[in-house]
């Protein structure tokens, strides 16, 4: 055996020669920034795939398993909803009000606390490679977007089942809401992860708001309740939330053209100006994600030693 | 001549936090009493390093070469002065960091790969000579979590010393796992050296240092204390002074 190593390791590890080397720019060592990640994808590529690969590890079922816990989750809210307490009859096919709107809740969440965390599991890493450290936080949302899939299809089965057709409108809501919700978790997203390696109270801080996130969105109850409840003035107010917006563009994609006459849904259930609205948001969004990524880039440099 | 690493002026500090919590902080504050500390790991360095040079960084515990080497690999950004490269920085530096359990040695491998900067295309081509390196034979695909401690390290050994690199940085035991792994290592070192790659080797060996390096810097209290000739600076440290170098000391392997 190592007769044979001995032949086949080549003396000479292919290097530069002086006058490429001399080419190529005195840099600082190790570049970052979200460019850098975007310039790395093979690896970000890597521990995304990674990432999903461990989760299932060990389990018979695998995959299934992201498939059966949706549905499940799907058959409950409708036995309960829809047959037990008969919400059917004050609105149409709540199960999937609440649904729709839990996958992308699901989607920010995973993406928000994943990434939070990401850089504190990550630690040995971070400490000792150079490797960019706004790649964790983005293969987090990268991943909670994977996941987000079979819950989409778990979504799809009874929309179709119920007469849902695709249309543009409904399609481009849906398009506007999940962008707006991977840009708004994101930066949060990295905004946390830092302040986490800081001060762990902050990943705290990010479960707090995540639950808060869950009932501060018009998907257990329709969005009338709050207008019906609290008026013009307060509902105003409950739609600064990035993710009531979010939550109502999916609903508008999916639920809305379950109902047996999507027009008169529409006009009683979503606010005006939607898409209005959450195209503001997404301006918002992206905005908070460059600051984030302003901020995170200057207390970066002090991640290694706090870690 | 190209220089290959140009550190001008580079000073990072470390806070040191006596307390943690709120309260502790507090009754600390109120107390009088020093609620952090701030200390230069690395004090005012400047120095450069040529196309070809074989550097040894040498030091007591705690004189800042990790530091040091950390801000050259790109890990840590030096607070003040700057630390400049050039060409892909490569080497044995924290070897197998990033292994998942959960996911076989091949892999890892290409996980290891990719986080050391290495393309797949890249990976590919050396995929042979990485394997037959590291020598796992059927455990290839076998999930890392069931390796022993030393076919972990062979695997991380044998990535890391696959990576085509301008800059070469050692920073560990340049040996790991049993004798005639620990041979086939020290062969590779020799080649990598005899191919007159730019490198950085910290070590506390004075016998590596000689047969692998031709300058060599010492670290002391974060500042650099010396820079020159090998053997100089070897007396300089007093690693000269008895005799007690001779055995496994001199050879590689017995590092930080």
């Amino acid at each position: 055996m190592s007769e044979r190593l001995v032949s086949s390791t080549p003396a000479e590890p292919a290097r530069r020669t002086v006058s490429e080397l001399d080419a190529l720019p005195l840099a600082p060592p190790a570049a970052t920034g979200l460019s850098e990640v975007v310039r790395r994808r093979y690896l970000l590529g890597m521990l995304v795939r990674n990432t999903i690969k461990s989760r299932y590890q060990g389990t018979v079922l695998g995959w299934v398993w992201s498939y059966l816990q949706p549905a499940i989750r799907f058959c409950m809210f409708y036995f309960l909803f829809q047959v037990m307490i008969g919400r059917g009859s004050s609105m149409e096919n709540f199960a999937i009000h609440l649904f729709a709107g839990m996958v992308i809740v699901h989607f920010f969440t995973e993406t928000f606390n994943g990434g939070t965390q990401s850089l504190v599991q990550n630690r040995s890493l971070i400490t000792k490679l150079p490797v960019p450290r706004e790649m964790f936080p983005v293969a987090r949302m990268l991943v909670a977007g994977w996941h987000t899939i079979p819950m989409l299809i778990i979504l799809l089965v009874p929309c179709l089942l119920l007469g849902w057709k695709p249309d543009l409108v409904g399609m481009a809501a849906a398009l506007l809401g999940f962008s707006l919700t991977a840009a708004l978790g994101l930066a949060l997203g990295l905004l946390f992860s830092v302040g986490n390696v800081f001060m762990r109270d902050v990943g705290k801080i990010a479960q707090t708001l995540t639950q808060f996130v869950t009932f501060s969105v018009p998907m257990m109850y329709p969005y009338t309740l709050v207008h019906e409840r609290f008026g013009d003035s307060v509902a105003g107010y409950y739609l600064f939330n990035p993710m009531a917006e979010a939550v109502l563009l999916i609903q508008r994609g999916f639920w809305i053209g379950t109902t047996s006459d999507p027009d008169a849904t529409a006009a009683v259930h979503m606010p005006d100006h939607l898409f209005t609205r959450g195209l503001i948001m997404l301006a918002v969004s992206l905005v908070l994600l460059v600051l984030a990524q302003r901020i995170f880039a200057r207390l970066e440099a002090k991640v290694p030693e706090r870690l | 001549m190209t220089t290959m690493i140009k550190v001008d002026n580079a000073t990072k500090a470390f806070t040191l936090s006596y307390q943690r919590s709120l309260k502790q902080t507090v009754l600390a504050k109120a107390r009088g009493r020093k609620t952090h500390d701030t200390f230069n790991a690395v004090d005012d360095v400047t120095f450069s390093v040529h196309e070809g040079e074989a550097v040894g960084l040498m030091g007591l515990n705690g004189s800042g070469k990790s530091t040091l080497l950390k801000l050259i690999s790109g890990v840590m950004r030096p607070d003040s002065g700057s630390v400049l490269t050039r060409g892909r920085i490569a080497g044995l530096i924290a070897t197998g960091t990033g292994f998942d359990n959960n996911l076989s040695g091949r892999e890892n491998l290409y996980l290891n790969a990719a986080i050391l900067g290495m393309s797949r295309a890249e990976t590919d081509r050396k995929f042979d000579e990485i394997v037959d390196f590291a020598d796992l034979g059927k455990f290839l695909d076998t999930d890392v979590a069931y390796y022993s401690s030393g076919m972990k390290a062979r695997l991380g050994f044998s990535v890391a010393v696959n990576v085509d690199a301008d800059i070469f940085i050692a920073d560990e035991a340049l040996a790991v796992g049993d004798r005639p792994f620990k041979r086939k290592c020290k062969k590779r070192m020799d080649e990598i050296v005899a191919s007159g790659v730019t490198m950085f080797y910290v070590s506390h060996a004075p016998g590596s240092v000689r047969t692998l390096c031709n300058r060599v810097l010492i670290m002391e209290n974060g500042r650099l204390g010396f820079d020159g000739d090998v053997e100089e600076g070897i007396h300089y440290l007093h690693y000269d002074d008895n005799g007690d170098d001779s055995g496994d000391d001199d050879e590689l392997g017995t590092d930080i």
